[in-house]
């Protein structure tokens, strides 16, 4: 029965003693222990994030390095192109020029032939006009006395202006 | 590794054993009372005895009208160690209890026993090997290292298989307490074992205050819910409440007086029984016996130490899961 009857000292000592001890080892031991504990636990969860995070990154700029690298090569495609197109075009404008300026001339060759020739029919008119009366004059002036005789004159006169001629 | 420390452990038990025999040695023949001498030490004293007739006396604090006394417990014996009959200051020892010579006389008994001097030093122990585990932590985020990283895996046991999922999400407020009752239990438990220990944990007085200070704890951390649940059980017909209100008071009650149970019968028990095997040698005095006793103390010791852990568990777990019913919300 001795076993089962607590003892007043101890119980008392006990009492003291142990909440000395949780006091005691609360702010000596449990508080530093369980708080670094916890940074410990968090650093190293925040490390393995930093570190998931700079892998992710990682492959973020690989794939940004692919897309620029598509991209410029897109760009060279559609320069290389373009200048094609360019080249193209000014070698169509040049012949279409050419051709244009071409046909201007000839136009303007054309232009003064047919100038030239009226030029040419005035003059022959002219002449033919001055003939005519030079003509008509030396007709008058002979006597026209038959008309073979006549005839023969006129022939006469028309060899002469073409020999003149 | 393994079979290194258990090989240590052994010698350790050995020597263990070996104490004990020495200790009960003188009292062979045919005086050896068996029930005596594990009652002697199983139950407090008021000298610490480390081996038989090398004793310390304690001091005897007794508080009574005349207010507080404080002497030497070596004034109530005389040179054979036999207890005055005469007493001092009004007291005597007889049997392990200090009782007033004059029967008129009240007073309480303060006194630094064994087990209250095995308390203090055990406190110290774990300040001392709690602060230099704390001070490892003084650098951050640094691996644990020495003493540290013996302690560092049961106290994250502690906490995250005891009190978290048994409290719940409110368990850092009990933390403190629950590593400190833990730890407490479990180095008394151990300490206990050792030669020329005192049982600590085996003794009613301790083990009742660790319980009444877990029902304090229970009791004062309890919210609302927990106070309807008892008075005024829902979802029940009314007759049904009165009915179960007095069982739920006895609830409240049996749950510490429970704990206090388990610990002082698992460890007292423990000692009874190697102190038992241990006597045997005693009565039979034969070497086959003391052979065969010697090598079933040592297995009852690895037994006990197991024991020790199991019952720092139980008990520390218990308190958890008690604080987390008084804390749980609504459902």
């Amino acid at each position: 029965m001795e076993l089962l009857t607590p003892g007043t000292g101890l119980l008392f000592w006990q009492a003291i003693i142990f909440f000395i001890l949780f006091l005691v080892l609360s702010k000596y031991a449990w508080k530093p222990i369980t708080e670094s504990l916890r940074e410990r636990e968090k650093f190293i969860e925040d490390s393995l994030d930093s570190a998931r995070k700079a892998e992710e990154e990682l492959i973020n700029i690989q794939k940004k390095n692919e897309d620029l690298l598509n991209e410029a090569r897109k760009e060279r495609e559609k320069i290389l192109s373009e200048a094609k197109k360019l080249s193209n075009s000014m070698k169509d404008d040049a012949k279409s020029n050419a051709k244009d300026m071409a046909d201007k001339i000839i136009e303007d060759a054309k232009k003064v032939i047919e100038a030239e020739k009226n030029k040419a029919m005035n003059d022959v008119k002219n002449n033919l006009a001055e003939l005519s009366i030079d003509i008509a004059e030396r007709i008058i002036k002979k006597d026209l006395s038959s008309d073979s005789s006549q005839k023969k004159y006129v022939e006469d006169l028309i060899k002469e202006i073409n020999k003149t001629k | 590794m393994f079979s290194k420390r258990t090989f240590s452990l052994l010698i350790l038990l050995l020597f263990t054993s070996i104490n004990h025999d020495v200790f009960s040695a003188e009292k062979k023949g045919d005086d050896f009372n068996m029930g005596e001498m594990i009652m002697h030490h199983v139950l407090d004293d008021y000298r610490y005895e480390i081996m038989h007739g090398v004793s310390i006396p304690l001091p005897v604090i007794i508080y009574s009208d005349s207010g507080l006394e404080i002497f030497s417990s070596s004034k109530l014996f005389d040179e054979g160690h036999n207890a005055l009959e005469e007493g001092y200051n009004g007291v005597k020892y007889y049997h392990g209890k200090l009782k007033p010579v004059d029967p008129e006389f009240a007073f309480i008994d303060l006194s630094i026993t064994k087990n209250v001097a095995f308390l203090i030093m055990t406190s110290l122990i774990m300040i001392l090997i709690f602060i230099s585990v704390a001070n490892g932590y003084s650098k951050k985020n640094t691996p644990p290292k020495g003493i540290q990283s013996v302690f560092e895996p049961i106290i994250l046991f502690v906490r995250d298989d005891i009190v978290k999922p048994n409290i719940g999400p409110h368990y850092e407020k009990y933390l403190p307490y629950m590593l400190t009752l833990f730890f407490f239990i479990f180095f008394g438990n151990v300490l206990g074992l050792m030669p020329a220990a005192a049982n600590l944990t085996g003794n009613i007085a301790v083990t009742m205050t660790l319980a009444i200070f877990t029902f304090l704890i229970t009791n004062f951390s309890g919210n609302k819910h927990y106070w309807k649940h008892i008075f005024w059980t829902p979802g029940i017909p009314l007759i049904m409440r009165v009915i179960i209100l007095p069982i739920e008071l006895i609830g409240l009650f049996s749950k510490p007086i429970s704990l206090m149970i388990r610990l002082f019968a698992a460890i007292t028990a423990g000692h009874i029984v190697l102190l038992s095997f241990i006597g045997l040698i005693f009565i039979f005095q034969s070497f086959g016996v003391g052979i065969f006793s010697a090598l079933f103390v040592v297995g009852l010791n690895l037994v006990e130490l197991m024991v020790a852990g199991i019952q720092a568990y139980v008990f520390t777990m218990f308190s958890s899961v008690y604080i987390g019913l008084a804390t749980e919300e609504e459902h």
